[in-house]
């Protein structure tokens, strides 16, 4: 399991695992996770997200954790209200979604990972 | 002492600038704190917002931070640009924050527990960039449209609120009004401080706009809906209750324009800040003695301000050149200001908002409304009486005197004013018509001018090229005459006047020859006597000397005869 808190806050980016980037754009997530201070809500998220992404993009994914307590002036650029909030910024469309991310069905959702009317 | 121990136990203001608005609320809104402004779709609630904002910053030198969920800064900008505020210049001065939070629920997905802290943040980070003083959140309510969990927001609201008191800055939220509650989703609940509610109304097709201040913990407010206007220089409240009856009065005194009129009013014509009535049916000329007084106040040299509610300004001129009144040189002076207004145009407290606005601006000493009679079209009756009432308060408490003339109906009594407010004006005049000898002429008297002497004489009103001109009316034999009646009667007396004098005359020249003819006896009867006495002279001397030839004779004969005793005798 990852640990959040050993890392070094303000920005970090996290590489995971960056197996050749796809040159389909649509092949490769960049992903961004705001937070604000290492909040349980905080630490839930990208442990679910960290999750979310080993199991459904196979290593094509970028993760991007942004402290808005140390880079306030960040949160405009995205609409940020809530946190923590995950931005998909490739592929587009930009989406948004706001939680801990525990519900990975629909984490999935919006991610465009998997649709609503398949599940059905 | 009092008052300042007073100032001192109450809630800090933090003054809003917003004209009216202070006063209502006593000093300002309460410092420090959030209050909510809710009301329905256009009434106002963002410029009240925006205005607080600007206003803090221009005059009170605290800077803003605007947190805009439904529209753009450019929209915002290009919004409030009309009324001269340069958002762009005070956003680049760092004097001003404007930051748009837009939340499109198509593009986000919930998932879990989340809080708005990232909302906190941006809010936080631009108080503390530019030092804010003053917070405006508008319109926070679309947070539950924006998101679907109402639990978390309502939290987050509470929160917010909270800690908005604990960054010391005084916010304004903006709600919309809902259907039975003051906003749609009853933030109201978390502002417990101050609610302003803002409406727009409509009472037979005209629309005022209204503001109430429905809670102001810990001070003491205004309850009555006060009418508000939103013209280009932004909002302005009236605080019509404000207004009471201990004006302070003077005993100077202003000239009506027409010199007689001086006259019968104890010579020196009206008080200053008293309220003057003309009534009269139509045409009598109400209007002319209005300019009368306008262009006596112009050439003093002081500003008038000329309600019409019934005619352009630009007839009113043309009519009273006509008269003889020479108003457009006031004009171009900017000593004479016309406003000419429908009395429907809008609601009669958006009128009395203008005329407060314009009186505030323009500074006149004498205001002119001609004619009252028409404002009841624009409300009820009571209503236009609560107006006067109000607007004639207003008007003395700033020592402004106030002409109106007063429309009376044919058929109607007189004496008599549709709105019943006669009892207010210190001065009231009457023009009336008087038929006879088929023919119609005005004539005029005062009813009543408290505080002065004034004739209680009718006199005729004449119309002529130099102006109104009072004349008196004919007097004597026990009637009263004017016009054309009048100039008869004066001829026939003219008449008689003549005859007796040519009769005198004739008199008088039969005298002189009666005693002509006298004096020339007398001088016959002088001759006469002047003969009889020279006649008895005459007689007298022949007698003397017939008695001296006797003597004579006598002598001689004694001498002759030589006798002793007649020289004895001797």
């Amino acid at each position: 399991m990852f640990n959040l808190s050993s890392i070094n806050y303000p920005v970090f980016l996290i590489m995971e695992t960056l197996q050749e980037i796809g040159n389909q754009a649509s092949g490769f997530w960049q992903l961004r996770l705001y937070v604000a201070g290492q909040t349980p809500k905080s630490i839930k998220a990208f442990a679910n997200l960290k999750k979310i992404c080993e199991e459904h993009l196979n290593g094509q994914y970028h993760i991007e954790v942004i402290d808005l307590l140390e880079n306030p002036q960040l949160a405009k650029g995205d609409k940020i209200v809530a946190i923590p909030t995950l931005v998909r910024k490739l592929p587009p469309p930009l989406k948004q979604i706001i939680g801990d991310l525990s519900n990975t069905e629909k984490v999935l959702v919006g991610l465009d990972l998997r649709r609503e009317t398949e599940q059905i | 002492m009092s008052k300042t121990t007073l100032a001192k136990n109450q809630l800090r203001k933090c003054p809003t600038g917003i004209k009216g608005l202070d006063e209502i609320t006593d000093g300002g809104l309460p410092l420090g704190r959030t209050t909510l402004i809710c009301g329905t779709a256009g009434c106002g609630k963002t410029l009240m917002g925006i205005e607080f904002l600007v206003r803090g910053i221009l005059d009170y030198s605290e800077s803003g931070v605007f947190m805009a969920f439904e529209e753009t800064a450019a929209e915002l900008t290009q919004n409030v640009a009309s009324l001269g505020w340069d958002l762009d210049e005070l956003t680049a001065t760092e004097k001003l924050s404007i930051d748009y939070v837009y939340i499109d629920p198509q593009e986000i997905e919930e998932t879990g527990d989340y809080d708005l802290e990232a909302l906190f943040i941006r809010l936080g980070s631009a108080i503390d960039a530019i030092g804010a003083k003053r917070v405006v959140l508008d319109t926070v309510e679309v947070l539950f449209s924006g998101l679907s969990n109402t639990a978390i927001v309502r939290a987050e609201l509470r929160r917010l609120f909270r800690w908005l008191k604990t960054k010391g800055v005084t916010a304004i939220v903006t709600g919309e009004k809902g259907e039975n509650s003051l906003t749609r989703y009853g933030i109201e609940e978390y502002v417990s401080d101050c609610v302003i509610r803002l409406d727009h109304r409509l009472y037979e097709d005209i629309s005022t706009r209204k503001l109430q201040i429905v809670k102001y913990r810990g001070s003491s407010h205004g309850t009555n809906d006060y009418p508000f206007l939103i013209n280009s220089d932004g909002i302005t409240v009236l605080p019509i209750t404000s207004v009471g009856l201990d004006h302070t009065v003077t005993h100077e005194r202003i000239s009506s324009g027409i010199e007689r009129l001086d006259t019968m009013l104890g010579g020196e014509g009206y008080f200053r800040g008293s309220s003057i009535l003309i009534t009269g049916t139509a045409g009598t000329g109400k209007t002319t003695l209005a300019a009368h007084f306008a262009e006596a106040t112009c050439r003093r040299g002081e500003r008038c301000l000329y309600f019409a509610f019934e005619e352009a300004p630009q007839q009113i001129i043309r009519n009273m050149q006509s008269v003889g009144i020479n108003l457009p040189e006031f004009v171009n002076q900017g000593l004479l200001r016309y406003q000419a207004r429908r009395p429907t145009a809008y609601g009669l407290e958006m009128h009395l908002v203008q005329i407060h606005s314009l009186i505030q601006e323009f500074q006149p000493t004498v205001v002119i409304i001609d004619p009252m009679s028409n404002l009841t079209m624009g409300g009820t009756l009571l209503q236009a009486k609560a107006f006067l009432f109000r607007l004639i308060d207003l008007l003395k408490s700033q020592q402004i005197t106030v002409f109106l003339t007063n429309l009376i109906q044919g058929g109607m009594p007189v004496e008599q004013t549709e709105i019943g407010v006669s009892s207010l004006m210190d001065t009231w005049l009457e023009v009336r018509f008087v038929e006879s000898n088929g023919e119609r002429n005005r004539v005029f008297f005062i009813l009543k001018s408290r505080g002065m002497e004034h004739s209680n004489q009718v006199r005729e009103l004449k119309l002529t090229k130099q102006g109104v001109e009072l004349v008196d009316v004919y007097l004597g034999e026990g009637m009263v005459l004017t016009g054309t009646a009048r100039r008869i009667q004066e001829e026939k007396e003219k008449a008689v006047n003549l005859t007796r004098k040519q009769e005198f005359e004739r008199k008088r020249r039969d005298f002189a020859r009666q005693k002509a003819i006298i004096q020339s006896q007398i001088t016959a009867l002088q001759a006469q006597l002047e003969r009889e006495e020279e006649d008895i002279e005459q007689m007298m001397q022949q007698e003397q000397s017939h008695q001296d030839n006797l003597q004579q004779n006598r002598v001689a004969i004694a001498q002759l005869r030589q006798a002793d005793l007649i020289q004895g005798n001797e």
